[in-house]
């Protein structure tokens, strides 16, 4: 006989994410994501200036502020046809950068690691062993057995005094639980030491964004940041090399910790290679543009259906036809009013229709995009497929690296076709941060060479036209494809729409009854235990899910009662189990 | 060059501003620099719903005052303030809507080694979580309360909080 769980964790903010599993025989059989919460952000956006539009959505969401800010002025100048300096653009991608890496080391280690990696265990850890194992598999300067020893004495500290803190509710010798002793304590010592390095990114993103979380700098045409080498203000040659100084700390942690941990983890758990597939149709943009308007960008971007590489579809430029032509979103099983079909987003329509949660009709305030028609998961994996296909060089020695190394550990090589996964989605962040993490150095030279042959502009005045204009501005984010479609009309926002990464995974079934992402990734999951589905809170967190923008009441107490509450984005990763 | 204050302390303003009242706490910080002029040993600190961006703001500070949007079941508009032991059972009970990343936050800084030697919470209750830029009238009625309420915990900690004559230009 079947059984039904309930899965709504409390994300991370104020979005709520409910999964549900019909399980039979271990399994999953039939998967349902909802999103639990509306939020009409693009509402507030009608009749305003679209110069302001950057700064109110950078606001609706606390984990990826910058994301929003840039997707929204790349909107508006998309609709300008306009171009910006080429400083602005460097001074952008050095943030987008940093914040890329920044949210990549902090959903591994503190948002997802303890999936996988059972602290308790740490403890019984033999430091000499666990430092051997580290220093034969990477150079990373912290993995010495006096560091690791000092490591395991803090958490028996924690343990000893019933102060776990962070780690008080994980899934602690759950059978789904494979890593020897002292890999838990490799990765435990690498998950405090992320703590300390991640900040590092934060501290570029608030040099260069004048202030964090919420950057200030941004400006449809450019960015606000004034450039003179030599002044104390502004940014000039100490404040750029402190920048280069966090990226080297940066490269260092996520070359030689990140990397390499990810490859050993995913080696011990080389059955989750086959687990958590679900779409293999993907999608991600390029970034990082180098010339003005965006018609360069350094790191490829495109569709790759099927996962089949050779089938790759480039994506070549800002407001590319390929792109702007494909995404449509459903709203048949969406609680909004409907019945036109899948709208483009310049004519999309928010209007709610709540019912209840309705397994065959309506049961979430996430809408159902597609390209072509056809649903695509979006993320990490996604980015690094394309630039596999685009024969991007980095790309291919980190996957390389990553598949080499999980291979010796778990004894038999792992091809490529393991990333279709939900190990696969780790294997790929990790992947996609070192490639990033290089690019900030790149970028950064690049802005310093720029300054020095004496060009110091950071921003062209908009100039808004009398009638109507539209525009798109996409941006790989951490999580993904992010666009943000505007229609202007006498420079008054007219309409407004957010297509969010986590609109593409979390998407419910669309117009042709077919699941989205992580409703796909889950079937066949297995479950051991259906009073602690650690396996479900896997795949659905190896997504990176963040529900705050991608959904769509505002109160919903009393509206669906949780059963197992999960920290779905919060780092402590919380479960505490109500199952009645 | 400043001297090294010997005290931090950081005003944290917490919330949405996106969704009316539950950005109070942001409201109230924006206010509290608009009217007075803080020392140096002094930050003020719109945090928005971010979590892990704030650690470094937040590590090691003196004394960490918060300024949010609690639901405590009292009447909309109502301050309530909470101090110390009371602030983790705060935490617990999910009365905020976004304070989990804020005590991931905290009990991150515990493991670090790096907590802030003491928590204060300063709270209104929220008529609304519309969808909004503007506070409710209710709460608007509130925040000056609450901006009141800030300075004075400041003074009590031994803060020259000094009224500006003419309001600082803000847009």
């Amino acid at each position: 006989m079947s059984k039904r769980i309930t899965i709504d964790p409390i994300t991370r903010i104020e979005g709520h994410l409910r999964i549900d599993c019909e399980i039979d025989g271990g399994k999953v059989k039939k998967a349902w994501a909802s999103g639990q919460m509306w939020r009409g952000v693009e509402q507030i956006l009608l009749g305003r200036d679209p110069r302001d539009a950057w700064a109110i959505t950078q606001r609706i969401c606390g984990v990826c502020t910058t994301v929003h800010a840039i997707a929204s002025v790349r909107a508006v100048e998309n609709a300008l046809d306009m171009e910006i300096p080429v400083n602005a653009q460097y001074i952008r991608n050095l943030i987008i950068l940093a914040h890329a890496v920044h949210d990549h080391i902090v959903h591994f280690y503190h948002l997802s690691a303890l999936d996988w990696v059972d602290v308790t265990s740490a403890l019984k850890a033999d430091p000499a062993k666990a430092a051997q194992l580290a220093e034969g598999l990477s150079s990373w300067k912290l993995n010495g057995r006096h560091e690791l020893a000092q490591v395991k004495d803090r958490l028996a500290g924690f343990v000893g005094t019933g102060q776990l803190g962070v780690f008080a509710n994980g899934y602690w010798g759950h059978p789904a639980m494979k890593l020897p002793p002292e890999v838990n304590l490799i990765a435990t010592a690498h998950y405090l030491q992320a703590l300390d390095i991640q900040r590092k990114a934060n501290k570029i993103v608030a040099i260069l964004g004048s202030k964090t979380p919420h950057i200030q700098n941004v400006a449809v045409g450019g960015v606000a940041n004034s450039i003179n080498p030599d002044s104390q203000s502004v940014l000039n040659v100490e404040r750029l090399l402190a920048v280069k100084g966090w990226i080297d700390e940066l490269a260092d942690f996520v070359h030689n910790a990140y990397l390499v941990d990810v490859a050993i983890i995913g080696g011990f758990y080389a059955n989750w290679t086959s687990y958590g597939a679900g779409i293999t149709d993907y999608l991600s943009v390029p970034d990082l543009p180098l010339d003005g308007k965006g018609t360069q960008l350094a790191l490829p971007g495109g569709y790759v259906p099927g996962g089949d590489l050779a089938r790759y579809h480039a994506i070549t430029r800002f407001g590319d036809e390929y792109f702007v032509k494909g995404v449509a979103e459903s709203v048949k099983h969406a609680w909004y009013k409907g019945g036109k079909g899948a709208l483009h987003p310049y004519e999309g329509e928010t209007v709610p229709e709540y019912t209840d949660f309705q397994d065959n009709g309506k049961y979430s305030w996430v809408k159902s995009p597609t390209f072509y028609g056809k649903p695509a998961q979006v993320g990490p994996l996604a980015r690094v497929l394309a630039m596999a296909a685009a024969k991007h060089g980095p790309t291919l020695k980190y996957l390389n690296f990553v598949l080499d190394t999980a291979g010796k550990i778990a004894g038999s090589q792992v091809p490529l076709s393991a990333v279709h996964s939900t190990i696969g989605r780790h294997a790929a962040r990790a992947v996609s941060c070192n490639v990033q993490v290089d690019m900030l150095g790149e970028m950064w030279q690049r802005l310093v060479d720029n300054i020095g042959k004496g060009d110091v502009d950071t921003y062209n005045k908009p100039v808004f036209p009398k009638g109507e204009i539209s525009g798109v501005g996409f941006h790989e984010a951490p999580r993904g494809v992010l666009s943000h479609w505007v229609v202007i009309d006498d420079g008054k926002i007219k309409n407004y729409q957010a297509v969010v990464p986590t609109t593409w995974n979390a998407a419910p079934r669309n117009e042709g009854d077919v699941p989205g992402p992580y409703e796909a990734a889950l079937v066949n999951n297995p479950v051991a235990d259906p009073e602690r589905p650690l396996e479900v809170l896997r795949t659905v967190h190896s997504f990176d899910p963040c529900l705050a923008c991608a959904v769509h009441v505002l109160d919903v107490d009393g509206s669906q009662k949780s059963k197992v509450h999960a920290g779905c984005y919060s780092p402590s990763y919380s479960n505490s189990c109500d199952l009645g | 060059m400043p001297s090294i204050p010997l005290t931090r302390i950081v005003v944290l303003g917490v919330g949405n501003i996106l969704l009316s009242d539950e950005g109070v706490g942001v409201r109230a910080i924006e206010a509290l620099g608009r009217q007075y002029a803080l020392p140096p040993e002094v930050t003020l600190l719109d945090g928005g719903t971010s979590a892990m961006e704030m650690l470094d703001d937040l590590a090691h500070a003196d004394l960490l005052i918060i300024a949010d949007c609690v639901r405590a079941g009292l009447p909309p508009g109502s301050l309530i303030r909470l101090a110390d032991d009371a602030v983790p059972a705060l935490m617990k009970l999910k009365m905020s809507p976004h304070q989990i990343g804020l005590s991931e936050v905290l009990a991150t800084l515990v493991l670090a080694g790096e907590s802030p030697k003491r928590i204060v919470v300063h709270g209104v209750e929220p008529a609304s979580l519309a969808t909004a830029m503007r506070l409710t009238p209710t709460v608007e009625q509130s925040l000056p309360k609450l901006v009141e309420a800030l300075a004075q915990e400041l003074r009590a900690a031994g803060v020259a909080v000094t009224p500006r004559t003419q309001p600082e230009l803000t847009v």
